[in-house]
Formats: C-alpha cells, structure tokens, sequence
C-alpha cells in the first residue's frame, strides 16, 4: 500500500494569504480583545479582568454615550436598508432591461460615487449643503421649494439622517452592481417559460427574478450591517471626532475613535478604547451569526 | 539626488566646523511649529549665535499631529533633543513627571514671566516650573472698520453697546452682524465662552476659585455667560448650525459679515485676506468702569531635556528665550502669537498692536477649562463645547448646562464633591 502523499502545495499556496491575514487582521483583532482587560493606574498596565466592560456598561457616563451611539448606529443601518437596497435593486431591475439605450453610461455615472474617498464625499456633499456657499438652497429656491431648505447638518434632528442619506448616495452603487451581476445570470429560458405561462413585466419580476436573486441580496444586507457598524469616516469628516451637533451623529466608530485616541484636552485610553472596539466585535459578530445561522440557511435556493 | 548632495555639503561643513572649534556645542530643538521653519532659521536662530559664538541651534520641527506622539516615542528611545516645545497643560506636565522634561524653577530668567504665563508649565501646586512661556493668543473681537464708519456705529465697550450695535448691523441688512457658527463647536466654547467669560468670573479670580472647589460652574458668574451666547444666536448669519470655521472665516475677510469673535492667531491670515481696514475691541463688561478681563491663553513654551548632554547651552539657550530680544523678533514675526514676557514688545502690526495694548489695561486670565479641570472623564472643555453650542442655539436653559457640566465635573473631580 502507498502512504499518502503530503500535499505541500496547499500549504505553500496558502501560506501567503494567511500569513498576510494573521498579521494585519487576526493578530491585531485579538490583541485589541487583550488590551481591552488591561488598564493603566500609575504609569504602570494592569490587568483588571472585565472593569473595562463594567464601567462602559454600568457607569450612566460611559453607558450614556455608548448606547446613544448604538442607537445612532442602528437609525443608520435602518435607513441604508430602507433606501440604499430597495434603490440599488430597483436600478438593476432597471439596467437590466433590454431596451434600455445609454445603460453603461448610466451604469458608470451611479457606480462612480463608491470609488471616491470619504474625505472627498464628505467635504463635497458639506459644501453642496452649506447654507452659505451650498447650491442647495439656490436650487430649492429656483423650484419655489426654499422655505423647505435648513441648515441639515447643523441640526440635531436632521444631521445623521442627512448623512446616512450622502452614504447611500455614495454606495448605492454596490447592491446594484451586485444585484445586476445576479439578475444577467437568470437564463433567458426560465423567463421564456413564465411568459408563455402568462407572467410577464412586472410579474415576472417579482414572480420570478426576485426569488431567484435572494441570496444575493441576502449578501447585501450583511456586507451592509458589516459596512454600517464599523462606518466611522464619513462621520469624521463631515462632523469631527465629537460627532456634533451634541452627539446626534456619534456612532460607535467616531465613540471608539474618541477615546482610543483622545480629542483635544481629553487624552487617550487605548483600554476603554478597546474595550468599545470589543463591544463592537461582538455586536457585528452576533449579527453575522443570527444571518448565517437564521437565515441563510433556510434561504431557498433554485438550481439553474 | 540633488537634496542628498546638498545634505552631504552641509554635513560636510557642518564636520568642518565642528572640527575647527573643538568646543562648539549644537543644541537641536523639538517642535511641532512646522510652519515656523524659515523664521527660525532666517531669523532666530542666527540672532542667538551672532550672541553666542560656541553653540549652534538646529531646529527640527515634526508635523503637529503627530507630534506629541513622535516625542514620546524620541523621549523614551533616549534620542530625542536638548530643546523641547512645550504643549501647555496636561501633555507637557506628563513628560515633567515622567522626568523628561528638567524644572527650570531655578533659573533667573524665569523672574521675566507673570505667574498666568507661566502657569501652563507648572505642577498642581506651583512649585516647579519646566518651560519657558513662548507665546500666547489673546480673544476679542475683530471688526471690519468701514462697516462700522458706513454705519455710523461707535465701537462697544459695555455689553448694552454691544448689542446694540448688532441691532443696528441687523436693522441695516447689509451685513451678518456676526461670523460664527455652530457646526465645529470649538468656536462656540473659545471664542464665545471662554471669550467673554471672564468679564463675569473676574478671570483668574473665578479660575482658581474653580479650580480649588470654593466656586461651582452652577454659580451665577459661570452661567451668566450662557445666557449673553443664548443672546447671540439671532445675530449670526442664516444657517448657523451648519456653518464650519472656514466659513466663518470667509465670510468676515469678504466683507459680509462685520464682527468676527476671534482668536488673535486670525491676524496675520486675514492681513493677507482682506481689503478693508480691521480693527479689534475687547470683551465688552457688563457696566461702564468695570475692570475688564481678557483671555490672553498661553500656548508654547519652550523646556529643557534631562537627558541633554550639554544643560549649559541649554539653558543659556533657554534665558536667552526669556529676553526681550527674543520676544521682539518672535512676536514681530509671528504677529497674532505674543510673546509672554513681562517687558512690553514694540509690535509692527497695528492690528496686532491694538489687541497686545490690552494687557495693560485689562487683567489677564487664560481659558477656564484647560488647567487641571478637563483631565478626567467627561472632558469638561470637550463638554464645554457642547454647552456652548446648545446655549447659542437656545436648545438647553443656561441654568440646565451649568448643572450639567457641574454634575459631570463633580463626577470625578475631589474639590468639586
């Protein structure tokens, strides 16, 4: 009998990807985990066990802020799955049409947005909307609308709901790439056979396409909480590291980055800043897992 | 591959000089005012050598974010400078008690400085001084001086003068009275709060009486304020809340708006911005006569290294710092930063000038929150932001933020319990 041959070469081809992977994600992850049981009382790293966790929780200043930004953090997922993915799916079903003249113009122009940096998205859509320079108000006025137009992002009760809405503006373009990718891969037969069964526009749509794209917009909604829960730039660069007007726009991402790095007088704790990055760990990790395990795998699946 | 010539040149007869004068010491200054660079070296530092043959100076500036933390790694690893820039307050202190930074208590030029200078450089108690006071800002206001002679409007001293002049600026149309706005909040709190603050909590009065416990921010003087910003809110141009620094900015140096709550760090911006005439008056006070406080903020100071191999040079580096030679050359250069010593500087800019005239007649205090106060959680400055925003907007009473900022600073700060 021949002993089974060792396979080196899965080794060496994954070797690479892993090797990559553990250094700037794995290790990284876990030694943030580990920071976050340590504290520093003078001078000196001591590990404290859970304290870290107690006082965010437990103390009404740390707890405060923290589910004002998870609050925040959901309002903003909310509207992304309320507008980005409904607008996303829409416009494939759009550009998928056969008919349709220009539709890789139009493809590009809505895809565009997602290859700009935050930074850029951030300080144009602040400009558009500023109540000085902005041409927002000039062209609500030009439609009669101007008694409608208020400083948005200055104001509490608009200011994360205008931003969530300048991130879907900037990432539409994502489900509907995917969205698209799925629906070009329906055969035609299938079509072919509702329409002599009667099902066609509309119907066929929502009788056939959409079933059969599920999963991918299963995907979507994931990489969308995944994406939403760790959001924190576009926040910082339209709003600063306070995450003003009084916090309306503080999300987890800007509360970690406030006391990991400190702001102004307030200076640093990578401790209490780790224990936010553990807490936010956790919040993605069991949202993936109630979508793997609840409903990914009752998702039914159509074979082509 | 022309800049790596040029370096090797400069080693070279940087080799040759050192060889010459065997007993040539060279100091290397720490610092984050990168944007100083030229004036250093066309300036101060060849003022300092012609004085003193035998030391040279190099200053080696690093970008200002990332400052502090390129210190403290130079610091531990042993290779930092002889010189350090001081940041005021708590950063500096760190590196104090950390000894990395050497108490200059001792050191007879430090007699030139006024114990509020010199206050952002010391322990708690005030026992030891660790870096000589550079430079400090000083608030007020900056007005546009055609506007208010088109206008007929006289220059406010009292706050009912204040406000009506606004009125009138209002009434008028043709200008925002104000350029502030809400959106960054830091302006709110430093140009507004701690702007006009201390014509109530008598300056440094009210800012150690704070810190000691025997004044809580509930006390009529540290409310007051939130009620005159609550006031402020109809003078600011439409759309305030939204509007960010620069904007604020802009709008004053085009010559829209005719106040601009200011810093005196603006100067030599706006010099280069506008084309009408500025001019600067102080905090207005409550009643004609009263002693009028200005917030004239410390905000470089400059420390020696323990570890420096030569304290000799270093601290004949650090007197020389402390004299008024120094403080003309820094101040004329930078105007808008003034130096801090106690013998007056003659400064070019008029501008300028007018805001530095106010420490004679004025007392001087510097910003309420930045000793001390904002070392625990919740920040109190970073809450003070917060507060002053929700007070210029009229969402929160002035009575509720004082309470709330003196439940958050009870919270976690002894004296106050």
């Amino acid at each position: 009998m021949q002993k089974p041959r060792i396979r080196w070469h899965i080794a060496v081809f994954l070797a690479p990807a892993v090797l990559v992977y553990t250094a700037v994600m794995i290790f990284p992850l876990f030694n943030t985990l580990r920071l976050s049981l340590f504290s520093k009382i003078d001078q000196e790293r001591v590990y404290v066990g859970l304290q870290n966790f107690q006082t965010l929780f437990g103390d009404p200043i740390w707890s405060e802020q923290f589910w004002n930004a998870l609050g925040n953090n959901f309002w903003f997922f909310l509207i992304h799955m309320l507008v980005q993915n409904p607008i996303g799916i829409a416009l494939a079903a759009v550009l998928s049409h056969p008919r349709l003249r220009f539709a890789a113009l139009y493809r590009s122009a809505i895809f565009i947005p997602t290859i700009l940096s935050f930074v850029i998205v951030g300080f144009a859509w602040k400009l558009i909307l500023s109540p000085i320079w902005g041409i927002a108000p000039g062209m609500l006025d030009a439609v009669g609308l101007k008694s409608l137009f208020a400083p948005w992002l200055g104001k509490e009760e608009y200011a994360l709901t205008t931003l969530a809405l300048i991130s879907v503006w900037q990432f539409v373009g994502i489900p509907m790439m995917l969205i698209y990718a799925a629906l070009l891969s329906i055969p035609e037969e299938v079509l072919e056979a509702g329409e002599i069964d009667g099902i066609t526009g509309m119907s066929a749509f929502w009788k056939i396409k959409l079933p059969l794209i599920l999963p991918s917009i299963g995907i979507i909604s994931i990489l969308t909480f995944v994406g939403n829960f760790n959001a924190f730039d576009l926040i910082y660069a339209a709003q600063g590291a306070l995450a003003g007007p009084d916090f309306s726009t503080d999300i987890l991402g800007t509360f970690m980055y406030r006391t990991f790095f400190g702001f102004q007088l307030q200076l640093g704790d990578p401790h209490m800043g780790s224990a936010i990055a553990g807490a936010m760990f956790a919040i993605i990790l069991v949202g993936v897992c109630i979508y793997l395990f609840g409903i990914q795998t009752r998702m039914r699946r159509y074979q082509l | 591959m022309k800049r790596n010539i040029i370096s090797l040149a400069l080693a070279g007869t940087a080799l040759v000089a050192t060889t010459a004068y065997a007993e040539d010491v060279t100091l290397t200054i720490e610092s984050w005012r990168n944007d100083d660079l030229t004036l250093w070296q066309d300036k101060i530092i060849p003022a300092f050598e012609a004085e003193h043959p035998g030391i040279k100076v190099k200053f080696t500036p690093s970008a200002p974010a990332e400052y502090n933390a390129v210190l403290n790694s130079k610091l531990d690893a042993g290779s930092a400078g002889d010189l350090i820039t001081c940041r005021p307050f708590d950063a500096s202190l760190a590196l104090y008690d950390a000894g990395h930074l050497a108490d200059l208590g001792g050191m007879e030029a430090m007699g030139n400085f006024s114990d509020v200078a010199k206050s952002a450089w010391q322990t708690d108690d005030g026992s030891a001084s660790f870096c000589v006071p550079m430079a400090s800002v000083i608030h007020g206001f900056i007005y546009n001086k055609d506007a208010f002679a088109e206008l007929g409007i006289q220059v406010p001293n009292t706050e009912a003068e204040f406000f009506a002049a606004l009125d009138k600026i209002k009434e008028d149309g043709s200008y925002i009275p104000m350029a502030m706005g809400t959106n960054d909040q830091w302006e709110a709190a430093t140009m507004g709060y701690n702007n006009i603050g201390p014509n109530y909590w008598k300056g440094e009065e009210g800012r150690l009486a704070l810190i000691k416990g025997e004044q809580k921010l509930t006390d009529p003087q540290w409310v007051a304020p939130y009620a005159t910003l609550a006031k402020w809110g109809g003078y600011l141009g439409d759309g305030y809340e939204a509007q960010t620094y620069p904007d604020s900015q802009n709008l004053f140096t085009l010559g829209r708006a005719a106040v601009y709550p200011a810093g005196s760090w603006e100067i030599s911006g706006f010099n280069a911005l506008v084309d009408f005439e500025m001019g600067a008056f102080k905090p207005p006070v409550q009643n004609a006569g009263d002693t009028c406080y200005i917030s004239d903020h410390t905000d470089i100071g400059i420390g020696m290294n323990t570890k420096t191999a030569n304290p000799d040079a270093a601290k004949t580096f650090l007197s020389w710092v402390a004299s008024p030679e120094f403080a003309s050359i820094f101040g004329n250069a930078l105007p808008g930063f003034f130096p801090l010593s106690s013998t007056p500087v003659e400064l070019e800019d008029p501008l300028a000038k007018e805001i530095v005239g106010w420490r004679g007649e004025c007392e001087s205090t510097i910003r309420s929150t930045y000793q001390i106060l904002s070392r625990g959680t919740p920040n109190l400055e970073n809450d003070t932001w917060g507060a002053s925003v929700a007070a210029i907007k009229g969402t929160t009473s002035p009575e509720e933020l004082g309470q709330k900022l003196q439940d958050g600073l009870a919270s976690w700060y002894a004296p106050q319990q």
